[in-house]
């Protein structure tokens, strides 16, 4: 009876075995990846004539919280391209911490564009040889058609009446924010807190680190994604503070408006969310020129506006002063001015021994 | 190999069975683990030592390693329990008590996360009532263990159950009906039986705990040096694009688990012959 019972455990494992070998790789990555397909629109199949060649399939992967941006530009693009060529294409979405969907690509993820929070995480696919080195110049504005800022997201009233970065070190204050070094938005967040010390309190560089770390001994959880920690903040009450994305903050006050006001600081950063085209891969399926469309779309009058709808910052000058009653003012510091790049704020802050670290190592 | 030939066996020939598990065991589990320990060996001595020594990877490891230990412990003691109500005792929604035993197994562990998360934070339906007694459960090191218990339950209970289910209980009567108190009779007749499996269900629950992350991520609050688990560390690591520390900080884990579940083995051996003799003399 037992040896009966093993010879059908091994024959579940062979099955199992063989189920698993019959999906390939790229099934495997795909899947893993929380791919959704905006259109929902069948693919090639309907059209049995000599057409489907224009139809077509993109993967935009993305990060967290650009999902709702791009199921509405998706729409419109599709629409465009209907326009355009007369054929279909269908876009896939997937979205997740940037630096996940960055390794993803680079494991093999068939994405044609890639549209993810910070360019750090486009270096490090660049680096691999999926697209050349210097792909930050292929669009205009430094490949980003559409820019962030990092704002305060405080619940209605403001009861604790933070207004300023400084505020923030205060006793009594619970700060919720990701983990920078599993998340880019938290990356723009240490970066902007980092800013505001060193220019407005003129602070040296070891009382910057120890507002840093004042800051950070008032944050009760480190989520790993910047959609975690709008959870943690927005569904389970947790915290007075959240340090989000502009664009995140506008998204839950639509949603939860009567419930949390943003507070703009004096100072942020121009959080730079850039695009690019993995060459590899549009190469290989021979989708460039509709990858290269798709991106440039986003540059467009409309594409502008789609953005702007979502709350990020449009870059074309009409569009921005349509919606210039939406967005605070505020100071803004760049990456490349103010931190000398990504590589450099990188190595500096977030590796290994960086400043991020040394505020949690004791005796430093 | 004489002596194996002359049993029965279900399977064709050893050559063929011992082949296909080499294989497999080699797909599956050997060669990853050989490709973990090549990746983390692209580092010099002194970084490998610098990666799996730095403060915060210590801390990860204390971490990780007593909830761990302390959620299977946990386990142990009620998951006898848990095991004992269900073989013994009749009672109405006995099957579906069985059936949530399971739940853990199958549940995505996220999803547990997330769950007890809602439930045990400040703001949640236990964690408001703990809270005024100072208790805090989630984004603490006890919010982990709950989390790490919760995952732990079937490994006890499912190996302890069985063998609770065969044991005759003559002996058990005999010892009753010869006047021996119910604590007497437990501890001497009925434990001693239980302990291997129950090591094992212990050092199920324990491997399983030091390596859980889906759980843990949403709980613990991942407070480098205070809340962060080697896992996650592990995760950091790899969204850092450093695989290769990445890879020795697992090498390390790895290490720290097969020696922890080798003294667990020994200790189950030991206790398995000296319940033979006991029993046999």
């Amino acid at each position: 009876m037992k040896t009966f019972k093993n010879l059908k455990l091994v024959l579940i494992a062979v099955l199992i075995i063989t189920v698993l070998s019959a999906c390939g790789s790229n099934k495997n990555n795909e899947s893993s990846a929380t791919a959704s397909g905006s259109e929902s629109s069948p693919s090639a199949a309907a059209s049995g004539s000599g057409e489907t060649p224009k139809d077509i399939e993109l993967l935009n992967v993305s990060y967290d919280p650009t999902r709702e941006l791009y199921e509405e530009f998706n729409k419109s693009f599709a629409e465009y391209w209907k326009q355009k060529t007369g054929g279909k294409i269908t876009i896939k979405q997937s979205h997740g911490g940037s630096g996940k969907q960055a390794r993803a690509v680079i494991d093999g993820l068939q994405a044609d564009v890639v549209t993810l929070a910070l360019g750090y995480d486009i270096d490090a696919i660049a680096e691999t040889g999926a697209l050349k080195t210097d792909w930050q110049q292929s669009f205009e504005q430094n490949s980003t058609p559409y820019t962030s800022t990092i704002v305060f997201l405080v619940r209605k009233g403001n009861p604790k009446g933070i207004k300023d970065w400084g505020d923030l070190i205060k006793d009594g204050i619970q700060v919720i924010t990701p983990n920078p070094k599993t998340s880019g938005g938290a990356r723009w967040n240490y970066l902007a807190a980092w800013g505001y010390a060193t220019k407005t309190l003129g602070y040296d560089e070891t009382q910057t680190l120890d507002f840093l770390k004042k800051l950070f001994k008032n944050v009760p959880v480190l989520d790993t994604g910047a959609r975690g920690s709008t959870t943690t903040f927005v569904e389970k009450g947790i915290g007075d503070v959240l340090l989000a994305w502009e664009n995140e903050a506008y998204l839950a006050l639509k949603e939860f408006g009567d419930d949390y006001e943003i507070v703009t600081p004096s100072i942020s950063i121009l959080a730079e969310p850039p695009v690019a085209i993995v060459d590899k891969n549009v190469d290989k399926k021979g989708t460039r020129a509709a990858a290269e469309e798709y991106l440039k779309y986003l540059y467009t009058e409309q594409g502008q506006e789609i953005a702007a709808k979502n709350f990020y910052r449009p870059r074309l000058q009409s569009v921005a002063d349509k919606y210039k009653d939406q967005f605070g003012q505020l100071n803004l510091l760049t990456i490349d001015q103010d931190f000398g790049g990504w590589k450099e704020a990188q190595n500096k802050h977030f590796s290994d021994g960086g400043t991020f670290d040394q505020i949690y190592t004791p005796g430093s | 190999m004489t002596l194996l030939r002359k049993k029965d066996r279900v399977l064709p020939g050893l050559s063929l069975t011992l082949g296909f598990s080499v294989l497999y065991l080699s797909l599956i589990v050997l060669i990853p683990l050989a490709a973990l320990a090549i990746k983390s060996a692209e580092l010099s001595p002194s970084q490998w030592w610098d990666t799996v020594s730095g403060p915060r990877v210590v801390a990860s490891y204390r971490l990780s390693l007593l909830t761990a230990f302390f959620a299977a412990f946990v386990n142990l003691v009620f998951g006898l329990l848990l095991a004992w109500v269900l073989v013994r005792y009749k009672f109405p929604g006995k099957k579906i008590v069985d059936g949530l035993i399971d739940l853990p197994f199958a549940l995505p562990t996220a999803v547990a996360g997330i769950a007890l998360t809602t439930i045990y934070a400040p703001k949640g339906w236990v964690g408001s009532l703990l809270e005024p007694l100072g208790i805090k459960v989630a984004y603490t090191p006890i919010g982990i263990t709950l989390a790490l218990i919760f995952i732990g339950i079937p490994f006890v209970v499912r190996t302890v159950q069985p063998i609770l289910q065969d044991m005759e209980s003559d002996m058990e009567e005999a010892a009753v009906l010869l006047g021996s108190y119910r604590a007497r009779t437990f501890f001497k007749i009925i434990l001693p039986d239980l302990i291997p499996p129950l090591l094992t269900g212990f050092a199920l629950a324990f491997a399983r705990g030091i390596g859980e992350y889906g759980s843990v991520v949403f709980i613990s609050g991942n407070m480098p040096m205070k809340t962060e688990i080697a896992p996650l560390l592990i995760i950091t690591k790899l969204e850092q694009y450093e695989y290769a520390q990445a890879a020795a900080v697992a090498v390390v884990l790895l290490l720290i688990s097969f020696f922890l579940l080798f003294l667990i083995n020994i200790l189950q051996r030991w206790s398995n012959r000296r319940l033979r003799t006991v029993k046999g003399g």
